[in-house]
Formats: structure tokens, C-alpha cells, sequence
């Protein structure tokens, strides 16, 4: 979604541009059918937290986490690696040192 | 119509010198000839681990806030940056979106203008943040379009990335500073900024601000240069791009179809940036606060220690090399920006020698040429710095001369005179040729009247007024008195032939 | 009846004075399952031969004098959501089917430590999101008390495990309910201990901030003891507290002296299942009879709680899951053309329908220009929730309500419409957003025999006062002695 973007919630008017936008966003793949109910679904659970705009936040510090401590920190101090075999078992293809991928072109010479 | 504007700001990314990465404790180490060794659940991104914070990544990511005249943050935080991405295995970095641990800060530059000054210039910093580096995808290069490779090794090394302001007005300045801000990191221990081996990295955006045919003020679109791993390569990948622009500007006259920021990549080979496809969407990272890792508070005690961890910065070394040793800017330039023990060195030799001005023509010239000759640093150097001190000492007293501190100086280059410290091997060295300076002067004006009567057309021709006809006899006398001053040599010719 | 179907502390007491032996409770919990978990789905897998050499070996330490753990040949199932470096571990996904971690989880080391027999792995929503366990993609698990009903969810499995009497304690996790819930529709005991108390490393998160890994028993007693053994610090995760773990079991006899009882008339509204309500108050009256002083209590933020709920943890979600790209671990899919359709390919075809949902809902909230109306808003809404609590607790000591509006819905209820399902977590969810401890206890049936639940929560950190106050209602009753009969069960 691109900072021009309405920045006003949609509640319960979520459109099927916005399903493909999301879904982009996230590399979710879906099928016809899933757009189509994930366009009225999400909408309709979108149109229902728009209940919070009740909740009265003026000057409330967001809640990131149930806790709130801070500081914890780890002394600089090796651990365990994993094997190279273990690292790659469970990839879904490797060459035994490499986890291989399709070529990630992002390249395009002027 | 006035020249353009160039407009340049720099985001440095600095990985930290520290013995784990930033979550984890798997080797931080750059080792690209074993793949995938050093990992673990937490830097592979397996479901359920979870980061923890290394301490040894913040003391370093705040030393160089602080070196960097930054405000650090009473309280900061890491916030996920998501992306997809192979060798980002969790799909989101951790890194610092609105609290950084350090904002503002400022680095000052010695930039040689065209006209040949030197202009100091104060580059503003917008931040400092601590995030997470990611691993190395190697691209099938075949031309083929085989798989790309991922290597998770550098995956989470501990990275500072250094934002400044657009206050960079050239393409050699940007270079200045992206040396400045190596130099500094690597005097205070913050890390080994190796260039080789990716430990400073850097983007650059830039535009230009130039005037139209009706006078008005236009900017170029920002281009962002990506992934500049060299000084060579930040210098001319800006300068290419500059005039890019201006033809660009030139072409369109100044009416862009689409004025969003491009991203372009650098190729050294081609000396050409090109234009890269943007990720997909890449403009919306969703940043928020990770959950998995409280945010930390730094007290001003604590801070406090950092500081007094600080060592005294390389601009503000060369600034009392200048005014305090009395040293050109130009040596030195030289002494503190070969690095900290390189300039640890010279003041140690300095201090003891008692001849700031000596040390330096003897530690830029003689001690540096050795080095670059044997390709090693100061740390290995065989002459210590109290060695050094007193060679130069005896030349200052008159007992070497210059020439003969040079011979013996070689000597101990060679390893010669004997296994004792340097100052007993110096002794052995000057006692076994006879080095020592001939301090009777009866016996070296005995040796110059001889020279005289044996050079009369050159005694002759110097008398006329023709100094160079000194040379000659100058050399004469050194070959035959081993241990003579050449300067007491000088003036006693001089006070024979020029009474 | 089985020795599976025995309290924890029983068979804890009977192998350490040899009346039986962890092989023996082994092979009677495997027998169990081999009966009858086709028809329940408690596992996605059995570990039999692992399981029956650990009780072997503890046996003969045993017998040779050896010390050993607290839980020292006790079977214990563990929720396929925690990682398990000798098992499988699915999270109930087909993205991570055949995938066997190289690392054990915090609670998986703390549960080996203590000797117990790692027996299998549990059946669960996909990712731990549902309240079903029909969101598994292996299959759903019912309650074993009505075989066309759901266990609840999401862990459903450890759930249904213990009631069934496949194991005597079992892990599960729990993000807005999904210990507590399944717990309350399988009729055992299910407890959400404090954000903190236990150790999230190696639980593959669904919602960070929200996640705790906890306990499901017989009794209150076995919940105690295995919450013993799962608390504690871990330097590996930045959230664990470093206190001291207290010895939960040991008090557990003694009633809270002028025990505090708040509920909240919000619990009480329309929606709730008359048959429910006459169980939670038939408890409160047990409580009264015990002395207990019930009072009303104000949660002016309670009925956000659904909403906030809804955008924190999909917002999580979306980043927790996003790493299952179909690189370094995982499914790949071979249908695509190039990397960025190999991402939507992969993660398409391997995540079901709810996951994808929530992973949706979680980008929006997260996506530009949506952030602070979403999810900044509902971290505001989650302060207010917590102070509500925590004034709350300042009058009370437990605020009791029930755990969810129904008893176990039939197979294929909900799943047709989401709001609805997510509306039925509103009794549980506010424990996870304001990190509380929270426990899920029998109390009573419904008419045609589904299991009832009474829930309690308590401030952070008083686990002990919360499975104490527990215990006084277990005292008086005998809901948790029941035990599910299945069709052509001799017993």
C-alpha cells in the first residue's frame, strides 16, 4: 500500500483491490474463490474492530508486549552453531552448501 | 547560468567488531569459504527461536554515537522491517525504526577544494541505529540463469548504519567522509571496517539543484546508489552519476515524467550505475516493535563509561599533531590516518625522543616505506618505539649523523647487531663500523684542509661564488672521516673557504 | 478404568513405590491410543519406540537407585507447536509436514530433564490459530466426550489427550484461550500460566507478545506439578522472567484464607449458554460456601478486548509467518516462475484457510497508512485492558467467569464464519493481553454430557494463589473424576 493511501480505516469496505494489494504484500498466492471471500470476510471483521474507535486513548502509551521490563542482554560470548548439514536439513533445495534458490534478479542493465 | 547544486547524503553501514553476532552465539567472522557454518536456530530464522540482545554490540553501537557527537537515546528499541528477501531468513530485519539509540551527531571533514585548499566541513548525521545484518545471496554468473546460492554465515552480524544529513557537496567529499567515519570507527575498536571483506558498506542519494533556462530552481529526482564497497567506488559511481544527471536534466530540460526516488546499482567494470528493478512493494516495510525483544534504557552513568572508553578522535589528533608537536598538517595527515597505532607509534617516539618534528620525518618516511615495502603494520614492526626514540635521540645530540642513523637504522631492519634490545644492538651496531660521530674537531679539520689542497679548482670555483662547488668536497671529507657530521662538515668548509 | 485415566500425583506415587512401572504406563498409554485416537486425533504423531526405550531406561535407573526427575516416567504429549529435535513438528501445517527440527524447545529440554516420556505430539489448529482444532490440516481432534464434537482449540490434541486418557499430563500453548478453551470442552484441567513464567524458546510463535506455553492435567494437583517443571528463566528468551519457581504443588491443600472472588457482569450477557452460566454460578456458590466474598468488578475495557485481540495477534502473525518463504526450511512449491511467485506459490498452497486469513488481517493492520488507526489504536486498547486488570486485582484476589460462551460445538459449527469464532474467545483473550495467568477447571456438564469449564485469573506472577484457589473448588466437586466412555469401551 503506498503512502498516498486513504489513511481513514475501511471498515467493512475492504475491495477486492485491497484483498490483491495485501496479498502481495504478504506472498500470499489465492485462488479466485479465496479472494472473493477474503474480500467480504476481512471486511466484515475490519468493520467490526472499528469498535475500538470508541476506547477513548487520548494521551494512552501503546502497549507493545504483556511485559514491560527492559535490558536483557546477552554477554558476547560464543554458543553453539549448528552443523552445516543440520543448518541445511531442512531446506527444500540445497547443494550441500548452499540453500539454492531461483535466481533473484533484481538487476537490469541500463 | 550558475553551476548546479550537488546535493549527497550518505547511509554508512559499520558491522561490529564483536566475537558473536547480534542474537546469537554463532561466530562473527567473514568467512566465505565455508558456507553455512556459522548458524544456529536464532540466525537461521527456525521457527521458535528467539533474539536476545549481545551487550558487547550495544557498548560499540554507543561509543560510536558518542564519537560521532550523537545524543543517545534514553530509552530505544528494535522494530521488524519486512521484506522477503533469500538471505534474510526470517523475512523481516531487526533494525531501529523511530527510537534509535542515536540521533543527530556531526563529523567534520578536511576536503581539498579544486583551487587546492582545504575547506573543513561539517557533515550533519540525522541517526545511528543497531540492526541486523543479512547473508550473502551469490548469483549464478554463468549468464545461464541457474538458482542463486544463500550463505547465512554473515546472517545477523551486528551492523551500525550511519545516516547523514544531505550535506555532502561532491562526489570527493562524500569520499572524504566515508574515509573520515572508517577511520574513526576503526580508532575507537568499533570495528575493522574492511572493505574487502563488506564490514563498511554504503548507499549514496543523490540529486542535483540547477537552474532552468527561466532561472528557476530545479532538483533532479533522488537517486539512491546502492551497495558501494569501495572509496574508489563511492568517488566515481557519485561522479558518474552527477553527470548522468545533468545530462538527464539537460535531456528533459528539467520536466521529469516520474520524480519518485530510483534506486540504481554501481558497476566497477562498465564505471556506469544502472537502473534497478525496485523490490516489489518495497516501499511499505511494515515496521513495528518486535516482540520478542525488550527495548533497553541507557542510564547516564552508563553512558558515561562508554565515553570514558572513548579514544581521543583522529581529526581532533591530527588538529594537536599541529599545534602542539608543531607537525605539518600534511605528516600529520599522514601519522593518524594510517590508524591509531601507527600514530601511538610516532607520539611514543616523539615523547622519547624529545624531537616531534625528527619522529615524524623519520616515522612518515623511513618507518612507512619499510612497511608498505614489507606489507605489514606497526604492531609488527621490529624497531620499538624506545629503540627508535633513541637513535633519533643520538642523532639529535650530535653523537649519529643522519646518514649514519639511516645505516644503522637498515641495519636493524636486517636484523643485525645481535639478539639484545634495540637500544644494546644500536650500540653494537655503531661500535662494530665505527660509526660514531667524529667529535674531535682538530681531526676533522685536518682531513678538510688535506681535502682543500687536493680540490683546488673546486675550493677555487666555491671561493668565486659558485656554491654548488661545496658538494664535491662535502663528499670528499664524508668518505673519508666514517662518522662525520655533514652539517659541521659544511660550516667548516664554509669558515675555511669564505672566511 | 486405565492407568492413564489416573491423576498425575497417583501414578507419580505408584512408580516411585514400584506398584508399577513407566513401561508399563507407557504401553497403557499406547494402547490407549492405538484404540482409540483414530476416532479422537489427538496426535499427529506417536513416538513409540522413542518413547518406550526413555521408560526403559528410566526404569532402570530407577532401579539401580538413580536420581531421578520430578516427573521421572510420567507420559507427557506435547503440542506439535513446540520444537522437538528426535519428533516431527508440523504446527498441524502442511508448510512444515516431514520437517524435524535440529532443536529441542526450553519446555521440551525441562521436560526431558525431568524424566518424563515424551509420548507424542499433539494435534492443533494450523499455527495455533483456531479454537477448534478443525483448522489442522491433518484432520481435526474431537472431544472424546462427544466423538461429532470439537476438543476446542487450538490445543485441542493435548487436550483431548489427557481427557482420553492417552497421557496423564500433556503441553500445550495458549495465545487467546487455546489452552484454556479446549481444556473447558475435554473436561480436564488447562492453565495459561503468566506472561513470562515459562520459556517461549522453541514454540513457534503465532503471537509473540501474547504466546505462553502451559499445562493440561486431571486435576489441579497435575497442572501444579507440571507447571513446576515448565516455569522458569531462560537466557535465550528476552521475555522469560527470572524469578524464582514456586513450589506450585506443595500448598495446593491450603485454601486461600478470605479468598476474593470478582466477576464482571460483562461475562454474564447475552450469548451465553444458560447451561454455562448455571455452571459458573453454581461454582461461585460453592466458592460462597467456602467462605469465599464473590463482588462485582468493573472491566470498563472488557468489551474491546475481542477487537484489540484481533488486530495484535494477526499483526504479529504476519511477521512471525512470514518467514515460511519455502527456502530454508519448509515447503517449496515447484509451480512457479521465478522467486517472487515461488514466495506466493509456495506459502499459498501449504497454509490453510484461517492462517491465510489472519496473515491478511495482520499486513493490513500493518500495511502504510493503516498502522495508527490498526494496530497502534489496539496497543493503546490493550494498556486500558491491562489497567483494568490490574485495578481489578487490587479489590480481588480471582475474577471468575466462564471460558467460553458454549460447551464443544459440533464439527463444521464455526468454521463458516469467522467474526463468529472469533466473538467466542471473548472470555479468554483479555489473560493473554494483559499477560495474566489464567486456569480452566471442571465444572459441571452439560444435559447431553458435554464438559463445562469454570476459568479464573489472577494477577501476574500469583500462580500459586490461582491453582490454590482452584483447588478449593476441585476439593468440593468431582467433575474432574469423570471420564469419557467411548462406544464399545469396556470401561
Amino acid at each position: 500500500m503506498s503512502e498516498t493511501h486513504s489513511a481513514e480505516p475501511s471498515h467493512g469496505q475492504l475491495t477486492r483491490e485491497d484483498v490483491l494489494k495485501v496479498a502481495r504484500l504478504a506472498r500470499l498466492g489465492l485462488d479466485e474463490s479465496e479472494v472473493e471471500e477474503f474480500t467480504g470476510q476481512l471486511g466484515q471483521v475490519l468493520g467490526y474492530v472499528g469498535i475500538l474507535e470508541e476506547a477513548d486513548t487520548e494521551g494512552v502509551e501503546p502497549l507493545a508486549g504483556a511485559s514491560e521490563r527492559t535490558d536483557v542482554l546477552r554477554e558476547d560470548e560464543p554458543g553453539e552453531s549448528l552443523t552445516r548439514d543440520q543448518a541445511l536439513s531442512g531446506a527444500p533445495r540445497h547443494d550441500d552448501r548452499f540453500f539454492l534458490v531461483p535466481p533473484v534478479l533484481d538487476t537490469s542493465a541500463e | 547560468m550558475p553551476s548546479p547544486t550537488t546535493i549527497i547524503g550518505l547511509e554508512v553501514h559499520v558491522q561490529l567488531q564483536t566475537r558473536t553476532k547480534i542474537f546469537c552465539g554463532c561466530a562473527n567472522r567473514f568467512n566465505p569459504d565455508e558456507p553455512n557454518v556459522q548458524t544456529c536456530p536464532v540466525c537461521l530464522g527456525l521457527p521458535g527461536a528467539l533474539p536476545v540482545m549481545n551487550r558487547r554490540a550495544l557498548e560499540l553501537s554507543v561509543r560510536a554515537g558518542l564519537a560521532l557527537s550523537g545524543t543517545i537515546a534514553g530509552l530505544t528499541k528494535w522494530d521488524r522491517k519486512q521484506y522477503y528477501y533469500p538471505d534474510l531468513p526470517k523475512a523481516y530485519q531487526i533494525s531501529q525504526y523511530d527510537l534509535p539509540f542515536c540521533q543527530g551527531g556531526h563529523l567534520d571533514v578536511d576536503v581539498e577544494q579544486e583551487n587546492g585548499e582545504i575547506q573543513s566541513r561539517h557533515i550533519r548525521l540525522i541517526r545511528v541505529h543497531l540492526e541486523e545484518d543479512a547473508g550473502k545471496n551469490l548469483h549464478d554468473e554463468s549468464g545461464r540463469g541457474g538458482d542463486s546460492r544463500v550463505d547465512l554465515n554473515r546472517a545477523g552480524t551486528p551492523l551500525l548504519e550511519i545516516v547523514s544529513e544531505p550535506d555532502i557537496r561532491s562526489a570527493a567529499e562524500a569520499r572524504r567522509y566515508l574515509e573520515e567515519i572508517r577511520l574513526l570507527m576503526v580508532y575507537l575498536g568499533v570495528s575493522d571496517c574492511n572493505m574487502q571483506e563488506g564490514s563498511l558498506r554504503c548507499d549514496a542519494n543523490v540529486n542535483l539543484e540547477i537552474s532552468n533556462s527561466a532561472n528557476e530552481s530545479i532538483r533532479t529526482p533522488i537517486v539512491e546508489v546502492k551497495n558501494l564497497n569501495s572509496f574508489r567506488g563511492v568517488e566515481a559511481a557519485l561522479v558518474y552519476e552527477i553527470s548522468r544527471q545533468q545530462r538527464e536534466f539537460e535531456q528533459c530540460g528539467g520536466i521529469y515524467a516520474d520524480t519518485a526516488k530510483q534506486t540504481r546499482g554501481w558497476d566497477a567494470d562498465r564505471g556506469v550505475t544502472f537502473a534497478q528493478r525496485g523490490k516489489e512493494e518495497a516501499s511499505d516495510y511494515r515496521y513495528f516493535p518486535d516482540p520478542d525483544l525488550l527495548p533497553v534504557s541507557f542510564s547516564d552513568e552508563w553512558i558515561e563509561i562508554q565515553r570514558a572508553e572513548l579514544c581521543e578522535p583522529p581529526a581532533d589528533r591530527r588538529r594537536r599533531f599541529v599545534a602542539e608537536l608543531g607537525l605539518s598538517e600534511y605528516d600529520a595527515g599522514v601519522l593518524v590516518d594510517r590508524g591509531r597505532e601507527t600514530a601511538d607509534y610516532f607520539e611514543a617516539v616523539a615523547t622519547a625522543c624529545g624531537d616531534a618534528k625528527q619522529a615524524a620525518n623519520w616515522v612518515t618516511q623511513d618507518v612507512l616505506r619499510e612497511l608498505n615495502e614489507r606489507e605489514e603494520t606497526i604492531e609488527s614492526f621490529p624497531i620499538d618505539a624506545q629503540g627508535l626514540a633513541s637513535l633519533l635521540g643520538m642523532i639529535t645530540s650530535g653523537d649519529l649523523t643522519t646518514r649514519s642513523g639511516r645505516e644503522v637504522f637498515s641495519s636493524l631492519m636486517n636484523n643485525q647487531g645481535g639478539d639484545g634490545s634495540i637500544v644494546e644492538r644500536i650500540a653494537s651496531i655503531v661500535e662494530e663500523r665505527g660509526l660514531s660521530a667524529v667529535a674531535d674537531s682538530g681531526a676533522l679539520e685536518t682531513v678538510i684542509d688535506a681535502v682543500i689542497s687536493r680540490n683546488e679548482k673546486a675550493a677555487e670555483d666555491f671561493r668565486g661564488g659558485k656554491d654548488a662547488a661545496i658538494g664535491k668536497l662535502i663528499g670528499e671529507v664524508m668518505r673519508e672521516v666514517g662518522g662525520a657530521d655533514p652539517n659541521a662538515v659544511r660550516e667548516t668548509l664554509i669558515s675555511r673557504l669564505r672566511p | 478404568m486405565t492407568a492413564c485415566r489416573e491423576p498425575a500425583s497417583v501414578l507419580i506415587e505408584r512408580l516411585s513405590n514400584g506398584e508399577t512401572t513407566s513401561l508399563e504406563l507407557t504401553e497403557a498409554c499406547l494402547a490407549e491410543i492405538t484404540s482409540h485416537d483414530g476416532a479422537v486425533g489427538a496426535f499427529l504423531h506417536v513416538a513409540g519406540d522413542s518413547a518406550r526405550q526413555a521408560a526403559e531406561s528410566i526404569d532402570r535407573r530407577r532401579a539401580a537407585g538413580e536420581p531421578l526427575g520430578r516427573l521421572a516416567g510420567l507420559p507427557v504429549a506435547v503440542k506439535d507447536v513446540l520444537v522437538t529435535r528426535d519428533q516431527p513438528t508440523t504446527c498441524g501445517s502442511r508448510m512444515l509436514e516431514g520437517w524435524t527440527p535440529p532443536y529441542d524447545a526450553h519446555t521440551v529440554e525441562k521436560l526431558r530433564d525431568a524424566d518424563a516420556v515424551l509420548i507424542g505430539k499433539t494435534n492443533m489448529d494450523e499455527f495455533a490459530m483456531g479454537s477448534t482444532t478443525e483448522n489442522s490440516a491433518f484432520g481435526p481432534t474431537r472431544t472424546p466426550w462427544q466423538l461429532d464434537c470439537v476438543a476446542g482449540g487450538s490445543s485441542g490434541g493435548s487436550a483431548a489427550a489427557v481427557s482420553a486418557g492417552f497421557a496423564p499430563l500433556a503441553v500445550g500453548s495458549d495465545t487467546g484461550g487455546s489452552i484454556r478453551q479446549p481444556a473447558s470442552f475435554c473436561g480436564v484441567v488447562g492453565l495459561k500460566p503468566s506472561y513470562g513464567r515459562v520459556s517461549r524458546y522453541g514454540l513457534v510463535a503465532y503471537a509473540s507478545s501474547l504466546d505462553q506455553v502451559g499445562p493440561f492435567a486431571r486435576d489441579v494437583a497435575g497442572a501444579a506439578m507440571l507447571l513446576e517443571v515448565l516455569a522458569g528463566h531462560d537466557r535465550r528468551d528476552g521475555t522469560s522472567v527470572d524469578q524464582p519457581v514456586p513450589p506450585y504443588g506443595q500448598q495446593l491443600e491450603k485454601p486461600v484464607d478470605g479468598l476474593r472472588i470478582g466477576i464482571c457482569p460483562d461475562h454474564f450477557g447475552d450469548g451465553l449458554d444458560p447451561e454455562v452460566r448455571e455452571a459458573v454460578e453454581r461454582a461461585l456458590d460453592i466458592y460462597r460456601g467456602l467462605g469465599a466474598d464473590v463482588q462485582e468488578i468493573e472491566l470498563p475495557h472488557s468489551r474491546f478486548a475481542v477487537a484489540c485481540y484481533y488486530l495484535v495477534a494477526p499483526s504479529e502473525a504476519s511477521s512471525n509467518l512470514a518467514r515460511y518463504d519455502g527456502i530454508h526450511y519448509g515447503r517449496r512449491t515447484d509451480d512457479h516462475d521465478g522467486l517472487v511467485e515461488m514466495y506466493s506459490n509456495s506459502r499459498g498452497a501449504a497454509f490453510g484457510t484461517e492462517v491465510k486469513r489472519r496473515i491478511m488481517l495482520g499486513t493490513y493492520a500493518l500495511s502504510a497508512g493503516y498502522y495508527d488507526a490498526y494496530y497502534l489504536k489496539a496497543q493503546k486498547v490493550r494498556r486500558l485492558i491491562q489497567q483494568d486488570y490490574s485495578q481489578a486485582f487490587a479489590d480481588v484476589d480471582v475474577i471468575a467467569s466462564p471460558v467460553a460462551p458454549t460447551p464443544a460445538v459440533r464439527l463444521g459449527q464455526l468454521t463458516d464464519d469467522p467474526l463468529q469464532m472469533y466473538l467466542a474467545d471473548a472470555y479468554t483473550i483479555s489473560a493473554n493481553l494483559a499477560g495474566l495467568p489464567g486456569v480452566s477447571i471442571p465444572a459441571g456438564f452439560s444435559q447431553d454430557g458435554r464438559p463445562i469449564g469454570l476459568q479464573l485469573l489472577a494477577n501476574a506472577f500469583t500462580e500459586d494463589r490461582l491453582l490454590r484457589a482452584a483447588a478449593m473448588h476441585e476439593r468440593e466437586t468431582d467433575w474432574h473424576l469423570a471420564t469419557p466412555t467411548f462406544a464399545g469401551d469396556a470401561c
